[in-house]
């Protein structure tokens, strides 16, 4: 039997000639037997090899083993869909389906996820050239009956909130099923990285998901140092580490604060608003900007941090720290907080398993998934972080997560402080080598990030593929929804809290 | 309720006496720059590296369009003379496009509304906000208003739930194609007269984004614009700074030097 799974470690790179091509009936009992065996898609997606035929790249991740197993296969026109032995495939297929126009035959729902021309001119849905393709204009499930309403809610929201459209079928307050129609904020990005390193190409990372600039920074970052083969200074390394946790205290603790605003509980809600701020100014003491723009670079970072904004940073840390842990406080000794929270919005373990779920969902439905811990890159292969996990799968659940993440993130910086090392920020990276591959996984705020490059052999990436996770965790939202009332549904959505643009790139 | 009465306590007052007193912005913060024409040589490597074209050479003279930069820095770490200096003022704001091209002319802040409309609009404003393929990054640092550090109402401005209730849009984004349609469909709900605020270098030029076919380089040419704030994102300061200065609540005789910035 000829190899059938090219494995390497996370951020490493290999020659793309040792990329197992299989037959399309190869590549599906490879890539559904090893997600049968416990491992998830953490990337799959097409790359246009000449005019007619696309190659296939399944991105699997072994959580167990923290190695990643790369295949493909070719396919022309279409293939026999993955999806209905494979939930976890079902995004990603409706995706390659968009952008190639390769229909994944027997594909059980098979429409746009992001309302835009396919890349190659070949349309599955024999949309006419002439006329515009209009987001959400599609067929969308539909429970009949004369007891059944249906509501629309956007792409426009009550408050600042990035657009997206959501479906619910109801029978009364009940929902039966929603449907999550997205695409609104595409703008582009996949397409305009091909050609790569050029002088846009890390900004179009850093506003990815403008809210995860560091930790997709981090990934692009380490895919180019990857391909230069060049090692990032110590320093660098910890000053990226202290980045990536700024930006989860701050998110998280908005989170909090954001789910007591939807059960109208304010003192939290106030508070953490506020606290927020705080961690985001902390970054800007980095940078000079609250989001970390202009922080990483291939190489290392653009800045150091000096002996008076370490104290300042250790000084206002340690503040933040006090005020959210008085905070959160409140919520976990609050029974009106907690009835709300306990068995709301249940994911279990299971759906997990079959959706991919990655990141703080996850992690509240008892996997161990985090890719600080499972695919080590950085400073977190000297500098463990534990992985904070809850079995209830619930709203509390997912709070609670947050909750324990702010503590070791904190204890994470305060630790890394400590032993902060003297040395250089930053070193050369020469440019890529050409005719190779790369995958590289970052645990970001919201979970896992993977960015796989192709360099052609001019050492140009021709394709950069970027997976946030929620495209992985859209899904479990709607999923969640089921049997819930519709008054649960902001609770629930601020829950899983996921990027519009993350998605639609 | 006891504990959360305590707490309250412990989290004290937060709210900064903006525009009363100046916030202090960080050490590396990069506001509006500042450029030292006698110090430069015209080689042109700071126009050649911008991401977004925001450099351009008008009279053989370096200018920075604030509506298209992003703030990256990479001009002035690529310049080896100085020529271009981004200082720590936040104050960014323009009423008409061409003012956000800086040069060595004067400064063209934007200018309040006219009495009659301050009489109407200056203790209330009520603004929609439309993010239109925003990074959430604008959408971040304007939802921040209204936490108590920066406490927006206390201006009279509230971000509204319905266009109908709205006196104006605040847009992020640089527009995308997916979007064009909803936005002019909440423009065209608000009722006029109506104020249009874009925020970020997306909304004003497309920013990043600007050439791409999925966007509109903002929205410009789908709605005229009243107020620009520029950034990427704006600071929280920036945009604060931009509506009360726009609604003549900015009084520049009262104002104090800062304290902790935060």
């Amino acid at each position: 039997m000829s190899r059938q799974l090219l494995t390497i470690y996370n951020c490493k790179t290999a020659d793309i000639s040792a990329l197992p091509n299989l037959e399309i009936n190869d590549f599906r009992n490879t890539v559904i037997s090893r997600v049968d065996e416990g491992m998830r898609i953490a990337s799959l997606f097409g790359m246009p090899v000449d005019n007619n035929i696309v190659k296939l790249i399944a991105v699997l991740a072994d959580d167990n083993q923290g190695l990643l197993h790369l295949t493909s296969t070719d396919v022309k026109e279409s293939y026999p869909s993955l999806t209905p032995d494979c939930p976890q495939a079902h995004w990603f297929e409706r995706e390659i389906a968009e952008q190639f126009g390769i229909c994944p035959n027997g594909h059980p729902w098979l429409k746009p996820i992001r309302f835009h021309r396919s890349y190659t001119g070949q349309d599955v849905w024999k949309r006419s050239a002439d006329l515009p393709i209009q987001p959400s204009v599609t067929n969308f499930f539909r429970v009949e009956g004369s007891e059944i309403h249906e509501v629309a809610v956007g792409p426009v929201h009550a408050g600042i909130i990035e657009p997206g459209h959501f479906r619910f079928q109801c029978s009364g307050e009940n929902i039966l099923h929603l449907e999550i129609s997205l695409g609104y904020q595409h703008r582009g990005i996949e397409r305009q990285m091909a050609g790569s390193p050029h002088k846009r190409s890390i900004h179009y990372i850093e506003t990815a998901a403008g809210d995860t600039t560091i930790g997709h920074t981090m990934t692009y970052c380490h895919i180019l140092e990857s391909l230069a083969g060049c090692s990032v200074p110590a320093r660098a390394q910890m000053l990226r580490g202290i980045a990536l946790e700024l930006e989860r205290l701050a998110n998280h603790t908005g989170d909090l604060g954001a789910l007591a605003g939807d059960i109208g509980y304010l003192p939290t809600a106030s508070f953490c608003g506020r606290i927020r701020g705080d961690f985001l100014n902390m970054t800007a003491i980095l940078c000079g900007n609250r989001f970390g723009r202009s922080f990483v670079m291939p190489g290392g970072t653009v800045f150091d941090l000096e002996k008076k904004h370490i104290d300042d940073l250790r000084k206002r840390l340690a503040e933040a720290l006090k005020d959210v842990t008085n905070a959160a406080g409140c919520l976990w000794t609050t029974p009106s907080v907690l009835s709300r929270f306990d068995d709301t919005g249940i994911l279990t373990e299971r759906t997990c398993k079959e959706l991919g779920i990655v990141g703080p969902p996850a992690r509240a439905s008892g996997l161990q998934c985090d890719c600080r811990y499972n695919f080590a890159s950085g400073i977190f292969q000297f500098q463990q972080i534990p992985v904070a996990t809850w079995g209830t799968g619930d709203v509390f659940a997912r709070a609670y997560v947050r909750w324990l993440e702010i503590q070791h993130s904190a204890a994470f910086i305060n630790s890394v402080l400590d032993i902060m090392t003297p040395g250089q920020i930053q070193t050369n990276v020469a440019p890529a080598a050409p005719n190779k591959i790369v995958a590289a996984m970052t645990e970001g705020w919201r979970g896992e990030i993977c960015h796989t490059a192709i360099t052609d052999s001019s050492g140009k990436l021709v394709r950069y593929k970027i997976v946030d996770p929620s495209f992985h965790n859209w899904a479990g939202l709607a999923v969640v929804m089921r049997n819930q009332q519709i008054s649960d549904f902001p609770l629930c959505n601020k829950s899983f809290n996921l990027s519009y643009c993350g998605h639609d790139l | 309720m006891l504990k959360a009465m305590i707490s309250r306590i412990k989290q004290g007052y937060r709210t900064y006496p903006f525009p009363a007193k100046q916030p202090v912005m960080p050490e590396r913060f990069r506001g509006r720059p500042i450029l030292h024409y006698d110090k430069c040589n015209k080689c042109r490597m700071c126009e050649k590296n911008c991401p977004t074209g925001a450099i351009v050479f008008r009279d053989n003279k370096v200018c920075v369009d604030l509506g298209k930069c992003i703030f990256c820095g990479k001009c002035m770490q690529i310049c080896s003379n100085n020529v271009i200096e981004f200082s720590k003022n936040y104050r960014l704001t323009a009423n008409r496009r061409d003012d956000l091209l800086i040069s060595d002319a004067e400064v063209k802040l934007a200018q309040a509304i006219d009495k009659e409309s301050q009489r109407i609009f200056g203790r209330s404003l009520k603004l929609r906000q439309v993010s239109a393929g925003g990074c959430n990054a604008c959408e971040a640092d304007t939802n921040v208003l209204t936490t108590l550090t920066y406490d927006l109402s206390r201006f009279g401005i509230q971000f509204v739930a319905s266009p109908r209730h709205a006196d104006g849009i605040l847009v992020t984004g640089p527009v995308t194609e997916n979007m064009k349609l909803a936005l002019k469909k909440t423009y065209d709900a608000i009722p006029a007269p109506k104020f249009v605020i874009a925020v970020g270098a997306c909304a004003i030029s497309g920013g990043i984004y600007a050439g791409h076919s999925e966007v509109n380089d903002g929205i410009n040419g789908i709605v005229s614009v009243d107020l620009y704030i520029p950034g990427c994102p704006p600071h929280p300061y920036t945009i604060l700074d931009g509506l009360i200065t726009f609604l003549g609540r900015y009084n520049s005789s009262a104002v104090k030097p800062g304290g902790d910035g935060r």
